[in-house]
């Protein structure tokens, strides 16, 4: 395997990021000398603003898990987690995020994370949350638990019901529990302020994400893309440090635009962008390098994908606002991608596709991931069809190092390409 | 002066090579099993294919006397056959040489004069069979190599040995073939043809009626001069492509390099232009394929992390039931019912064989249930990747199996359409190498400028082998 060992180029924009991670498991770790409060909650659909409003500090399992995958520390939770009795087959992200409380809950950082006070659960897409926080009940029995249930768009689209019922929860379960944890009371005018940093995110993260239009494409939307929405993805949306590092992130990537450079990879800048790809499907983290690579070695950038979405889909007009609290975190989780139904991500990927001029089509399907692995054929099929659009599919995994198969990998990808060059060929021929 | 394409496919199992004109014309192909040393396994399929082509310059340079006079036609087929022979005898005499020093060096119970004189014995008994083979069965034409044929003829007389030397006579063997194996061996056409002939003349003699042998003979002195005039030509490979599982380890330039996807698919394309779904089986993978008309690939789909119902699980089932790889698909087709078989998966294939014996089913319904097994896995990799469309083409070294073939027939037509067409050629085996080779000629890169150096770097490299 081709072991990189060139140091990693980085961008202003990702030491910022790097440090405001950084900064969240430091206040982690002392929340409880200081008293603040803990909530334990999911990425997709994240209350962000509501968690800042009663002054509480958020924890992502998943984000714990695919940090522990990048600073290879899965392989040891996901066998401890295997060896208490889950499968093979369960969610990796779920057994590695087990494995770690079951090894004393040191986060990523090496810090230790505190329990949690409650444990708020968004299903929004993925019923495995539901089974996984079940297991956190257990761990932890003195959380309290409050649940919001994210109606899926089945129909394709939000209906008043759907909203009223979701705002209902807020109301009546949600916030009351909320107000318990934490002792203070909900206030509503200070969550209209924290989502006035939110509509300004959203604005920024959409302009962020649309200079991949331009060719070549300053950003590579997938694998610099997870970094860029990290922090709205662990708990900042909605701060002023968020608003403050979009704008750096914008005019970072603005600049890079004018002078008509390519993405930053740890490898180096993209020097000639040969292929545009749109991809479906969250990147592998415990060879997230070597994958990256891979697409570099090959002049190959990711202008648009679906995994960026994944904490919120802002591409088809959603923006937070501030005048309806309630009504606008039930839309935002609904909103998410992996709520989606199939035609709605067919739909959505394949704008992506046109409006970002991609050259082919690329999935890699999640071993242990059902939220986004089912349908993924049906997905790839009908755009091929729709768009006649080269198409790829690998396979990998999210944090189990076992499922990433370097060779196997290569192999695909390099047929992948070579399709795309031969097209290439014959449309300039 | 003519140019060739060469396209090289290293698969897990064999590698192929073929060589084509500038009218994508098949001119030579080579195959040989794929050893620890892929280098001598490409270099060896593609002498294999340069011999080959040089062959086919000769019967084109006498077709018209070949069609004409039956001594002829008779005497091309000797040619071939002794050619393949003599081939067989130097790398036999040249393990011959390996086993006597290599019984010298092993320690083992019994002296090693003695293990000398047996391997001695060995190897006259299996030159014996071999030239006979070779010249009336045409064993050359099989498809099979000297580790196969070598090995079987050698445990089959160390087992009609005293019981006291299976075991060093054995590791003897074992230590022996895979130097031998690996050892390039590739004397000059006409060397190789004059030692066929030379063979042949003292066969014929031994062999042929007294009026045919003069008609042998004046046959004989055509061909000579025939022959001296084609070894002089001069066999100028242009460009070419490799392919393969192993590719990556081919020692050619990264851009004279492609996809095996890209390959089969074009050579299939290439053989049966109204192919719109490739299903190729190989030795260690299954790849379903959509090409467009242009027999570009559209899409794909390959078998991942397992290699369940590939070619080597084939190999392993034939291995179990102590029987070859080509007997394998009759057996099957003698089937009166399918056995249900649980798993495709090569490691637990032969405690589910064993126990499907034990239980009293017979071998061909077992083997007609393993080979239903397999298809199905690969009518799972079809539907995942978009189906088959007419024209179906199955390749692989794996179609060669009349019993996967009938399966594969009957499982697409009844989900995709009975009046679907499918195609199998006889060489399924080359359509690896055949898309490498009219790659090579098209020159189609993915990076033209330094595809360009690619190639002429390539045509250098190989001035010295043609």
């Amino acid at each position: 395997m081709a072991k990189p060992t060139a140091p990693v180029e980085k961008e202003r924009s990702m030491i910022m990021q790097k440090e405001m991670v950084e900064g969240l498991f430091k206040e982690l770790a002392t929340a409880r000398e200081k008293g603040r409060k803990v909530v334990y909650t999911f990425v997709p659909g994240n209350l962000s603003e509501l968690i800042r409003a009663f002054d509480m500090l958020p924890v992502y399992p998943e984000i714990n898990a695919l940090q522990s995958g990048m600073r290879k520390k899965s392989a040891a939770f996901i066998r401890d987690a295997e060896k208490w009795g889950h499968s093979e087959d369960v969610c990796t992200y779920v057994k590695c995020d087990i494995g770690m409380m079951l090894n004393g809950n040191v986060g990523p950082t090496g810090q230790k994370l505190p329990e949690p006070d409650l444990l708020l659960l968004s299903y929004t897409g993925c019923f495995t949350f539901m089974k996984w926080f079940e297991n956190l009940e257990r761990l932890y029995p003195n959380a309290e638990i409050a649940m919001l249930h994210t109606p899926y768009q089945e129909g394709g689209r939000i209906t008043d019901e759907m909203r009223q019922y979701m705002v209902k929860q807020l109301r009546e379960e949600v916030i009351p529990k909320f107000e318990k944890v934490s002792g203070k009371k909900f206030d509503e005018a200070r969550l209209a302020g924290i989502l006035a940093n939110s509509k300004r995110t959203d604005d920024l993260i959409t302009e962020i994400f649309a200079q991949s239009r331009q060719r070549p494409s300053p950003i590579d939307a997938y694998f610099a893309g997870v970094y860029y929405i990290g922090p709205i993805n662990i708990g900042f949306r909605g701060t002023p440090e968020a608003v403050t590092y979009y704008e750096e992130l914008l005019k970072e990537i603005k600049q890079r635009a004018a002078e008509g450079r390519g993405p930053v990879t740890p490898e180096g800048e993209i020097k000639e962008e040969k292929y545009r790809l749109v991809v479906e499907g969250p990147p592998n983290w415990t060879s997230f390098r070597e994958f990256w690579k891979l697409f570099h070695d090959q002049g190959a950038v990711i202008v648009a994908s679906s995994y960026t979405k994944v904490g919120g889909v802002y591409d088809l007009g959603f923006r937070h606002d501030p005048a309806r609290p309630l009504e606008t975190l039930a839309e935002y989780c609904m909103n998410c991608y992996t709520n989606m139904n199939l035609p709605q991500r067919i739909d959505l990927l394949g704008k992506c596709i046109t409006e970002y001029q991609a050259d082919g089509f690329l999935i890699n399907s999640i071993k242990s991931c059902n939220s986004f692995s089912a349908g993924q054929l049906m997905i790839m099929r009908d755009l091929e069809d729709k768009l006649e659009i080269p198409v790829g599919f690998i396979e990998s995994d999210l944090v189990d190092p076992r499922y990433f198969s370097y060779s196997n990998i290569k192999n695909r990808l390099d047929s992948f390409f070579q399709m795309l060059a031969q097209r290439k060929v014959l449309a300039t021929a | 002066m003519a140019d060739y394409f060469l396209g090289i496919d290293l698969g897990s199992t064999t590698s192929k090579a073929i060589i084509i004109n500038d009218r994508d014309e098949v001119v030579g192909k080579g195959i040989t099993n794929t050893r620890a040393n892929y280098e001598v396994a490409a270099e060896i399929a593609k002498v294999q294919a340069l011999y080959n082509a040089r062959f086919h310059l000769l019967k084109q340079a006498l077709a018209a006397e070949i069609a004409a006079d039956p001594a002829f036609a008779r005497y091309a087929a000797d040619l071939d056959a002794a050619f393949q022979f003599v081939q067989f005898e130097s790398r036999l005499e040249r393990l011959r040489r390996e086993l006597a020093e290599t019984a010298l060096k092993v320690e083992t119970r019994v002296p090693a004069t003695e293990l000398v004189k047996h391997v001695q014995e060995i190897a006259d008994g299996i030159l014996a069979t071999g030239r006979r083979r070779y010249m009336e069965e045409d064993l050359g034409g099989k498809g099979q190599f000297f580790r196969d044929i070598v090995g079987e003829a050698y445990a089959k007389a160390v087992e009609e040995r005293p019981k006291e030397l299976f075991e060093p006579l054995m590791l003897l063997f074992d230590k022996s073939i895979t130097p031998v194996e690996n050892e390039m061996m590739a004397p000059d056409f006409s060397e190789l043809v004059h030692q066929a002939q030379a063979m042949l003349e003292r066969y014929h003699a031994e062999k042929a009626a007294p009026d045919e042998a003069a008609a042998l003979r004046r046959a004989a002195g055509a061909f000579t001069a025939a022959i001296d005039r084609v070894a002089a030509e001069e066999l100028n490979i242009a460009r070419m492509v490799g392919t393969g599982y192993g590719r990556a380890l081919l020692p050619f330039p990264e851009d004279c390099i492609r996809s095996e996807i890209l390959c089969h698919a074009f050579g299939a394309h290439a053989v049966f232009p109204k192919t719109r779904t490739v299903l190729d089986i190989g030795g260690q993978d299954t790849k379903a394929i959509q090409v467009d008309s242009h027999g570009l690939v559209t899409s794909f789909h390959m078998n991942d992390r397992c290699a369940a119902g590939c070619g080597r699980y084939l190999g392993y089932i034939a291995d179990e039931l102590n029987i070859s790889l080509n007997e394998l698909g009759p057996m099957a087709m003698k089937a009166e019912k399918e056995v249900t078989i649980c798993s495709t998966c090569t490691v637990f294939a032969g405690a589910e064989l064993r126990e499907l014996l034990n239980v009293g089913e017979r071998r061909e319904d077992i083997l007609a249930g393993l080979h239903k097994a397999i298809v199905m896995r690969a009518l799972s990799l079809l539907a995942r990747s978009g189906g088959v469309k007419n024209e179906f083409t199955f390749t692989g070294g794996v179609a060669r199996n009349d019993a996967v073939l009938h399966y594969v027939s009957d499982m697409v037509r009844r989900n995709y359409g009975q009046d679907l067409t499918i195609n199998v050629h006889t060489d399924s085996i080359f359509m690896g190498a055949l898309g490498g080779a009219m790659f090579a000629r098209r020159n189609i890169k993915a990076d033209l400028p330094a595809a360009a150096k690619g190639a002429k770097a390539g045509a250098e490299e190989n001035e010295g082998m043609a």
